[in-house]
């Protein structure tokens, strides 16, 4: 074969779109090779995110239930009795000890045995059957702040309707209060923490994944110089990074698919929506995940490096994307932030798509900024891949 | 044609100067040694050449290709072996070839030919599925050196191919190389033996981003700042190299004095008489020490030259 055969005129056009994308083959057949090879480290990529599923699918409730309480009962009347009745009758608390005194009804909440404390005083029935307010007391640990405010709204609940039924005379007409709200949840009716939880964080792993396995991809050829030794090649920079992204996108999606698998048939999540949806709109994600990875990589001169950025790209998107805590009750600087992050946006669709049954008119908002996030940050990395390679 | 050649090439990182106004000329089927100290700019050169650089000012063609416009061109000719082990550990000797040869988009017929070719000039057919991690040093530059030429380039670029592996790996490699340039390959190689030096056709010596020497061994050894008019060369061999060689300096017919392993290399008055050199040894207490007359090497070549523009530095 002379040079003629090797070098396509330059005047055709397909022949230099193509040129573009020269070594793409190459490169992805050895990247899958390097995956082959490597049977552990894919193992353990594949398996540590489901491992973090299981852990946090079942070891996390976010719902108080059961709150350990103690009680003092001073009054010993059969109205304490009454009142203490609804406190244990409601899922919120559970009674764990007695007490006889107030200093050892502190003492159960300091050293941890409960972690609420209510205090009936003496005089409970007599102010009440005297028309006087009766009052007790809630002692509420407030170093677990959901547990806290969970049992004050309870205890206010609580109160306030013992409060109505003893001011409303009970009579043959009216044996209920005259406002009663029903609450119906939708989507989630046990409301059920791993429902809340899972779809966030599919998105999570899947962004650790991606970012740390592309990143890691092209730090590991530079810190072996064997990425030098490519630059010296006709590999151009497009086919170098086509071919070393798509098998790492290609394990991520099977490793969502995975995880899905679990999340139906193991957690009994129902996927409400359309699978087919949910896939297709997870590209653009996984994209400016891919696009994130690469722009880690032209920076980080070695492999802990590039782990490291990766990791510091994650805290943000655990803590601000609304995978954990709702973004409504940040601050405004937060919630910025949180508008930016790509992990919100594949959050509100799995969301969308697996409690509320979404569909695209739904999401298509969320599906067009990722996209054009996706297309910025893969384009961005791209000509910086491309500036440091020629 | 030339095979490379370079008009006042100059590199700029920033404020440094890596490559100053450099102008070599290397002919097909040559072999060129490139030497020079570490981070003398050795390695810069060479990925200017191949394009990876763009040179601040000057030019260079190499193959006929301008290397800062056709970078491409000069990409698909050339193969490049770099100073550091760089193939893939992870895969087998015939992966590493074979991702190469598709790098390069070899296909079908030619694939194969290339690809025997290249496993039987290197021996490599008894390891072709081993990983390449587990060769030897020897073994792993010979795996290079296949990976290298796999498109049958008309232009080798070694960075240091022999660092590191033992003599006979060397002499072996060598022996592939002047098998290959007597086919008309031509060879760049950047090295820090002088042996391997004195085998070139031609060598550069590269020295604080300058190019001080430039030419055939012989050439170099002629220069008349290596040997001026009206000098002799002595090898001088006594007990106590170092004491001689301070009572060696303080006598005035001496030009130049340094320590060659064993020996002292003297470059001194023509008039004075070996005879002379030993007698004034041992006035000064060593015992039977013995002269000879040599010709420079080209280690003195360049010890010689640097010297010269290390006192220029310090006029």
């Amino acid at each position: 074969m002379t040079d003629h055969d090797r070098h396509p005129e330059p005047g055709h056009r397909l022949s230099r779109f193509r040129g573009l994308f020269r070594g793409t083959l190459p490169v992805l057949r050895k990247e899958a090779i390097h995956i082959r090879r490597d049977p552990m480290a894919l193992f353990v990529t594949v398996l540590i995110p489901i491992i973090q599923m299981f852990t946090i699918g079942f070891a996390i409730d976010t719902n108080v239930r059961d709150t350990r309480t103690t009680l003092y009962d001073a009054a010993r009347t059969q109205e304490s009795r009454r009142l203490i009745e609804r406190f244990i009758n409601s899922d919120d608390f559970s009674l764990v000890s007695e007490v006889e005194s107030d200093r050892a009804l502190n003492e159960e909440i300091v050293a941890g045995r409960a972690s609420v404390g209510i205090h009936i005083p003496p005089d409970y029935s007599r102010r009440l059957l005297s028309g006087q307010t009766a009052t007790f007391l809630v002692l509420v640990d407030g170093s677990d702040s959901s547990v806290a405010s969970q049992s004050l709204n309870v205890a206010n609940a609580i109160a306030l309707r013992e409060s109505l039924e003893r001011s409303i005379p009970v009579t043959a007409s009216s044996r209920t209060l005259p406002v009663e709200a029903r609450p119906k949840i939708l989507f989630n009716p046990d409301s059920r923490s791993a429902n809340f939880l899972i779809p966030g964080m599919l998105a999570v792993l899947i962004q650790i994944m991606t970012v740390m396995l592309t990143a890691l991809a092209i730090v590991r050829e530079r810190e072996r110089g064997t990425l030098e030794q490519l630059y010296m090649t006709p590999v151009r920079p497009l086919g170098l990074m086509i071919g070393k992204i798509v098998p790492y996108a290609v394990v991520a999606y099977a490793e969502l698919s995975i995880m899905l698998f679990f999340m139906r048939w193991v957690f009994l999540i129902p996927i409400n929506g359309s699978l087919l949806l949910l896939l297709l709109l997870v590209i653009p994600f996984l994209i400016t995940m891919l696009g994130l990875g690469l722009l880690i990589s032209t920076r980080a001169q070695s492999q802990q490096e590039a782990m490291q950025a990766a990791f510091g790209t994650m805290l943000p998107s655990i803590f601000l994307s609304g995978y954990i805590f709702p973004i409504d009750t940040m601050p405004l600087f937060f919630r910025g932030v949180s508008a930016i992050l790509p992990t919100t946006y594949l959050i509100e669709i799995f969301r969308g798509i697996i409690l509320r049954g979404a569909g695209f008119q739904a999401l298509w908002k969320q599906t067009l900024i990722l996209s054009v996030m996706g297309l910025i940050l893969i384009t961005v990395s791209a000509l910086r891949f491309k500036k440091k390679t020629s | 044609m030339s095979a490379i050649i370079t008009n006042q090439l100059t590199v700029k990182f920033g404020d440094f100067t890596a490559v100053d106004r450099v102008s070599i000329n290397v002919e097909p089927g040559e072999i060129y040694g490139f030497l020079g100290p570490n981070g003398s700019g050795k390695t810069t050169l060479i990925k200017t050449l191949c394009g990876l650089i763009t040179p601040a000012s000057g030019n260079g063609q190499v193959l006929g290709y301008d290397c800062s416009r056709q970078a491409d061109e000069i990409r698909q000719r050339v193969g490049y072996m770099s100073q550091n082990f760089s193939l893939y550990q992870d895969l087998t000797v015939s992966e590493n070839i074979d991702f190469y040869a598709g790098v390069y988009g070899l296909r079908g017929e030619r694939l194969r030919r290339r690809r025997d070719e290249a496993i039987a000039r290197t021996h490599l057919e008894p390891y072709l599925n081993r990983r390449a991690g587990r060769l030897s040093g020897g073994w792993k530059q010979r795996l290079a050196l296949a990976c290298a030429f796999i498109h049958q380039p008309r232009l080798l670029f070694l960075d240091e191919p022999t660092a590191g592996i033992d003599p006979v790996a060397r002499r072996d490699l060598w022996d592939l190389l002047f098998q290959l340039s007597s086919e008309g390959v031509t060879f760049f190689v950047t090295t820090h033996y002088m042996d391997e030096a004195e085998r070139c056709g031609r060598v550069g010596y590269i020295y604080l981003s300058r190019l001080i020497a430039n030419g055939s061994p012989a050439e170099l050894k002629r220069l008349p700042e290596v040997s001026p008019p009206g000098t002799r060369r002595l090898e001088v061999l006594t007990q106590s190299t170092s004491g001689a060689l301070a009572a060696i300096k303080r006598r005035p017919y001496t030009i130049s004095a340094t320590i060659f392993g064993q020996s002292i290399h003297l470059l001194m008055d023509q008039a004075v008489t070996l005879r002379q050199v030993e007698d004034d040894l041992r006035a000064e207490g060593f015992a039977a020490p013995q002269t000879r007359e040599i010709s420079p090497s080209l280690e003195d070549v360049f010890v010689t030259l640097t010297d010269a523009l290390r006192e220029d530095r310090r006029d």
